[in-house]
C-alpha cells in the first residue's frame, strides 16, 4: 500500500488551475475557496495519516445550489472531485487528489427540523453525529449509530461510509438509521431519495447511496430516525483464561435470545495497555475481557444481568463485575474508549485494522495474528465489537524504523486475507477508501467488481467523483457496458423446463 | 412458450446468457404469490426458481442463515421457529390478499419485494436485514455482494439494492440473511373507540416514550372486526405491540397504561390473541376479501397520513386502515376506479411518501403506473441503473417502469427518459 497508484493527474486541469479557482471563487463568493499552500494543509489527509496530497484547490460551499454548480461545472470540464465531511475517515476515503476541487461540507453545519411526532431530525450534512444527540437530548432523544470520531465526523460523512459503533449489533447502522437524503449528481442534478416516510419508491438507492464513500454523490440533507433514550444502562466487565472461553460465552449470550447495547472484547495485550493508561481497574491476569451492556427499562436490565452473569460463570469467567452506579459503568468503559491512545503510548505507531469475521472464528484468527506478529516481529493488540464480529487489530510499529510502515502494512494485508479466509470481509466499519482498495480481488472477483463499478456509471460516467478509492482498477464505462454474447453461440441451456 | 426451471444457480445462469443472447424477455417467478403486483408482463419465457431451493448455512448462534432463493419461505420461518429465532421484520403474506393461498413465497420474493411488517417500525424491512446475495444481471453474469457478517462495508451494497427491484435488475440465486432471537413473550395494549387523529397522536406518544413499542396500528370502526376471526369487536382499536423479557413486557404495558390512560377505553391482550391480530395487520387481512377491487398500500411520514385520508374521503369512497404509528395506509377503494392521480396528488400535498397498487385489475395495472412515479432526474437515474444491470431489458420488463425498449409495453407518462 505505501506503493499506492493514485490516478495520473490531468495536465490540462493542473494547466487551468488559476482559471478553476477564479470560477470557484465566482461560484462560492467570499471566504469558502482556499487556495494557498499553507491553508491547504489543513486538508492535505483524513484520519489515515500516512498518506497526504494538497488538493488543486478546496471550495467551501453553502448552499445546495453552490455544490450543484460546482460539480455542473467540473464535470463539463472533466475536473475531478473529492468530497469531504470532518475528514476522520480511517481508510483514506477524504485523501485529495493533485488535480481535484476538494468539497468539504462543513459550513452545511445546522439541524433544519426536529420533528418529535415522527421521531426524525432533518440535518445537514456538517452537522456532527454528536451534534443531533446534543440537539434532542433535552427530550430524552438521542441518534443511535455512534461511532467512536462522533464528536467530530459528519453525518453526510457517516451515510458516505455507513458507519458504525459499539451499539450497532441492536440498533443498527447508519443505513438502518436514514431515512431519506438528498444529494447532488456529479452532473449537477439534485434529487432527493426516500424522506420522513418509511422505505424509498422504486430501486432502493438509498441504500447503494450509504457506504459509497464519496463516489456516487455529494450528500446535502440527511432525515434520520431518533429514538428514546433507553431508561438505564449497565454493564458486566468479565474476564476469561483463553479467548475460546471469552468467544463461547458470548455465542451463549446471544443463544439465549439476548442482544446487548455493546459488547466488546479486548485481548491482553489490548488490556495491560489500556489499564496502565487509564488505571480502570481491569484484571490483568486473564486473556480475555468482555464487556456487556445491557439498556432497557431498569427491570428487564436486571433481569438480564442474572442471566447473563450465569452464562459467564457456566463458561469459566475467572472475575465478573457488576455496575452498581453510572459510574462504575463509564469507568468499565473507560478502558475500552480509551483502547486506540492506550496502545498509541507503548508504541510510537500503530496501524488500526477494521475486518469482521463469524464469531466464532475469533480463536483461529488470533492465533494466526499470532504467528503473523512472530513473522513480521511487531506486536498486535485486539479490541473486538464480539456481538457483531468486527475485530480492530492494532499493529504496533515505529515510523522513523526505515521499513517498519511497510511492514506493518503488509502484516495488516495478511490480517485482512485471514479474516476473509475464515468468512468474513475487508472492512466492518471503516470502509475501502485507498488503504484496503488493493485488496478488493480477495473478496470479489472481476465480474463482482465490474457490476459495483457499472453502478458508478450510472451516477458519475466519466469517474470525476472521487476516483482512486474503492476500486482497485477503474475502467471505462463504455468498456463495463459492453455485452459480451453473441446471438446463437450461447447454447439453449440444458436444464429442465415445461 | 417455455417454462425454465432450474435446480441450480449454475443452470440460472446459462438460462440467462441464453435469454441475453436471444434478447428475449423472462418473466421471472418464485411461487408466483406476488404475481399481480406490477404493470401485467407478456413475456414469451418464463424462468421459475421454485426448484432451486435449500438452506445452504444457518448458523444460529451466528445469527445467519443462507438458502437459495426459491426456498419457500414457511419452511424457513418454521426452522428459525424451532430455534427460537426469526426474521425480525416480519415479511407479510401477499397471498391472501391477491386472492391466493396463504403461505406461499420464497426468500428471494422476499428480498426483490423488499416485505416487511408491522415490526418495520423498530426492526426494520428485509432491506435492513439482507446481508449478502448471489444473483445473475440480465447481462447473463454471475455477481455476488455482501458477504455473511452483520457489519460489512466492503465495496457498494448491491444486495440492498436488490430489495424492492421486483426481479427487474437480477435474478437472485441466493440470499443471507440476518435472524434473530425471537421475543419471548409479548402484549398488544388496545385503546378503543378513537377517531384517527387521536389515535394518531396516541401511536406518536406511545413511540415516543421509552416503553419500546414494536408495533402500533389503528384500526377504524368496522375495520377492527375484520381481524383475529372478528374478537376485537367492531370498535375502533388502537393495538401497540410490546415485544421481550417477561418482566420486561409487564413493566412496559403498565407505563403504557399509565401514560395513555386518558386517551381511552384500554384493554390488554396476550400471547396468541395478540400475536393472531398483527399476523392479520401484517397481512391486509380487512381487505382480503375475495374481492378484487383496487387496494393501495402507501407509505407517509406516520402524522400526515390520516390527514391525506380525509381529503381523500371527500372525493372517494374508501376503507382504510393504518399500521407503522399511522405512517403505512392500507386503502380499499368501494369503486373500481383506483382514483391514482387523484391519491398521488394529495400525497405530495401532505408531507410526501409513496403509494402502491397493491391489488388491482390487470387492466387498471397496465393503464396505470402502479409503483410511485418519480421525479424526471430521479426516474433518469434509476432507469441508467436498471440499463447497467439489465440493458437488453429481459428481466420483467417493464414490471415497474415502461422501457422503451420493451416489446411488452406500450410508452407511457411514467417518465424513464429524463
Amino acid at each position: 500500500m505505501s506503493g499506492l497508484a493514485m490516478p495520473k493527474p490531468d495536465a490540462g486541469t493542473l494547466r487551468k488551475r488559476a482559471e478553476i479557482v477564479a470560477d470557484m471563487r465566482i461560484i462560492v463568493p467570499g471566504e469558502g475557496v482556499v487556495d494557498t499552500a499553507t491553508e491547504m494543509r489543513a486538508f492535505e489527509s483524513d484520519g489515515l495519516t500516512a498518506y497526504r496530497q494538497l488538493p488543486l484547490v478546496v471550495v467551501l460551499p453553502e448552499t445546495v445550489a453552490q455544490v450543484s454548480r460546482v460539480l455542473k461545472y467540473c464535470n463539463e470540464r472533466n475536473i475531478r472531485v473529492v468530497p469531504r465531511g470532518s475528514g476522520t475517515s480511517l481508510s483514506g476515503g477524504a485523501l485529495p487528489l493533485e488535480d481535484a476541487v476538494l468539497l468539504v461540507m462543513s459550513r452545511f453545519n445546522r439541524i433544519l427540523a426536529i420533528d418529535y411526532p415522527n421521531r426524525v431530525v432533518v440535518a445537514q450534512p456538517g452537522v456532527t453525529n454528536l451534534g443531533i444527540t446534543t440537539a434532542v437530548e433535552h427530550e430524552g432523544f438521542y441518534y443511535a449509530p455512534d461511532p467512536s470520531s462522533q464528536i467530530a465526523c459528519s453525518i453526510g460523512g457517516n451515510v458516505a461510509e455507513n458507519s458504525g459503533g459499539v451499539h450497532c449489533l441492536k440498533y443498527g447502522l447508519t443505513a438502518n438509521n436514514v431515512l431519506g437524503i438528498q444529494m447532488v449528481l456529479m452532473n449537477g442534478e439534485v434529487v432527493r431519495l426516500g424522506g420522513s416516510h418509511l422505505d424509498q419508491e422504486g430501486y432502493d438507492l438509498l441504500g447503494v447511496m450509504t457506504g459509497s464513500e464519496g463516489l456516487l454523490g455529494v450528500v446535502t440533507e440527511v432525515t434520520v430516525r431518533i429514538l428514546k433514550k433507553p431508561e438505564t444502562a449497565r454493564a458486566l466487565l468479565i474476564g476469561f483464561p483463553t479467548s475460546e472461553q471469552g468467544g463461547q460465552c458470548v455465542a451463549d449470550i446471544i443463544g439465549a435470545g439476548i442482544i446487548p447495547g455493546g459488547m466488546e472484547m479486548m485481548d491482553r495485550p489490548a488490556i495491560h495497555a489500556a489499564e496502565d493508561f487509564v488505571h480502570a481497574g481491569y484484571p490483568l491476569d486473564v486473556e480475555a475481557l468482555l464487556i456487556v451492556e445491557l439498556d432497557g427499562p431498569s427491570v428487564e436490565v436486571d433481569h438480564l444481568i442474572g442471566l447473563v452473569e450465569a452464562i459467564a460463570y457456566r463458561n469459566g469467567s475467572t472475575t465478573c463485575r457488576i455496575s452498581q452506579s453510572e459510574q462504575e459503568r463509564l469507568s468499565f468503559w473507560a478502558g475500552r474508549k480509551a483502547a486506540f491512545p492506550a496502545v498509541g503510548r507503548i508504541s510510537p505507531d500503530y496501524y488500526c485494522m477494521d475486518g469482521t469475521i463469524p464469531r466464532k472464528e475469533l480463536p483461529r484468527v488470533l492465533a494466526g495474528m499470532r504467528d503473523l506478529s512472530e513473522k513480521y516481529g511487531l506486536g498486535v493488540a485486539n479490541v473486538f465489537h464480539a456481538g457483531d464480529g468486527n475485530l480492530h487489530p492494532l499493529i504496533l510499529y515505529d515510523a522513523n524504523v526505515p521499513g517498519e510502515l511497510d511492514k506493518a502494512e503488509r502484516f495488516g494485508a495478511d490480517i485482512l486475507r485471514l479474516c476473509v479466509e475464515v468468512g468474513g470481509v475487508l472492512t466492518g466499519e471503516h470502509g475501502v477508501g485507498v488503504e484496503k482498495r488493493d485488496l478488493m480481488p480477495e473478496m470479489f472477483n472481476q465480474v463482482d467488481l465490474d457490476q459495483q463499478m457499472r453502478v458508478k456509471c450510472a451516477f458519475d460516467p466519466s469517474h470525476l467523483l472521487n476516483p482512486g478509492k474503492v476500486f482497485p482498477q477503474l475502467r471505462r464505462c463504455a468498456e463495463l457496458g459492453r455485452m459480451h454474447v453473441h446471438r446463437g453461440q450461447v447454447a439453449f441451456p440444458d436444464i429442465p423446463r415445461f | 412458450m417455455t417454462t425454465f426451471t432450474p435446480c441450480t444457480p449454475a443452470e440460472v445462469l446459462s438460462t440467462i446468457q441464453w435469454a441475453a443472447a436471444e434478447e428475449s424477455p423472462l418473466e421471472i417467478l418464485g411461487h408466483g404469490s406476488k404475481r399481480g403486483i406490477g404493470r401485467p408482463l407478456q413475456t414469451e419465457h418464463t424462468l421459475d426458481l421454485s426448484t432451486l431451493t435449500g438452506v445452504t448455512l444457518y448458523e444460529p448462534a451466528e445469527l445467519v442463515l443462507s438458502a437459495r432463493a426459491g426456498t419457500p419461505l414457511t419452511e424457513v420461518e418454521k426452522l428459525l421457529a424451532e430455534n427460537g429465532q426469526q426474521f425480525a421484520f416480519e415479511p407479510m403474506d401477499y397471498g391472501p390478499l391477491l386472492g391466493g393461498e396463504p403461505g406461499k413465497g420464497t426468500l428471494g420474493g422476499v428480498l426483490a419485494s423488499n416485505l416487511s411488517g408491522p415490526r418495520r417500525l423498530k426492526a426494520g424491512a428485509a432491506r435492513d436485514h439482507i446481508l449478502g446475495i448471489s444473483a445473475v444481471s440480465g447481462r447473463g453474469e454471475a455477481f455476488k455482494s455482501g458477504g455473511r457478517v452483520v457489519k460489512n462495508v466492503t465495496g457498494y451494497d448491491l444486495s440492498k439494492l436488490m430489495a424492492g427491484s421486483w426481479g427487474t435488475l437480477a435474478v437472485l440465486t441466493d440470499v443471507t440473511f440476518k435472524v434473530l432471537p425471537a421475543a419471548e413473550t409479548e402484549v398488544t395494549l388496545a385503546i378503543r373507540g378513537l377517531l384517527d387523529d387521536a389515535a394518531v397522536a396516541a401511536m406518536a406518544l406511545a413511540l415516543g416514550s421509552s416503553a419500546e413499542v414494536s408495533s402500533a396500528a389503528h384500526l377504524p370502526e368496522r375495520i377492527a372486526a375484520r381481524v383475529a376471526a372478528g374478537h376485537l369487536g367492531s370498535d375502533a382499536a388502537t393495538l401497540l405491540r410490546v415485544e421481550g423479557f417477561g418482566p420486561s413486557v409487564v413493566y412496559r404495558a403498565e407505563a403504557l397504561r399509565n401514560l395513555l390512560s386518558k386517551a381511552g377505553p384500554l384493554q390488554e391482550i396476550a400471547g396468541e390473541a395478540s400475536k393472531a391480530i398483527w399476523r392479520d395487520i401484517r397481512d391486509c387481512a380487512p381487505f382480503a376479501d375475495g374481492a378484487a377491487g383496487p387496494v393501495w398500500r402507501v407509505s407517509m411520514p406516520p402524522s400526515e397520513a390520516h390527514h391525506m385520508v380525509m381529503a381523500l374521503r371527500m372525493q372517494a369512497a374508501v376503507d382504510a386502515f393504518y399500521d407503522w404509528q399511522g405512517g403505512l395506509v392500507w386503502l380499499s377503494m368501494r369503486e373500481d376506479d383506483p382514483e391514482a392521480e387523484l391519491l398521488r396528488g394529495l400525497i405530495r400535498k401532505y408531507g410526501g411518501g409513496h403509494a402502491t397498487l397493491a391489488r388491482a385489475s390487470a387492466s387498471h395495472r397496465a393503464a396505470l403506473p402502479v409503483f410511485e412515479p418519480q421525479p424526471p432526474h430521479l426516474a433518469a437515474l434509476s432507469a441508467r441503473v436498471k440499463a447497467e444491470f439489465d440493458p437488453k431489458h429481459i428481466l420483467n420488463p417493464g414490471r415497474m417502469a415502461p422501457t422503451s425498449s420493451s416489446a411488452t409495453l406500450p410508452q407511457s407518462t411514467e417518465g424513464a427518459a429524463p
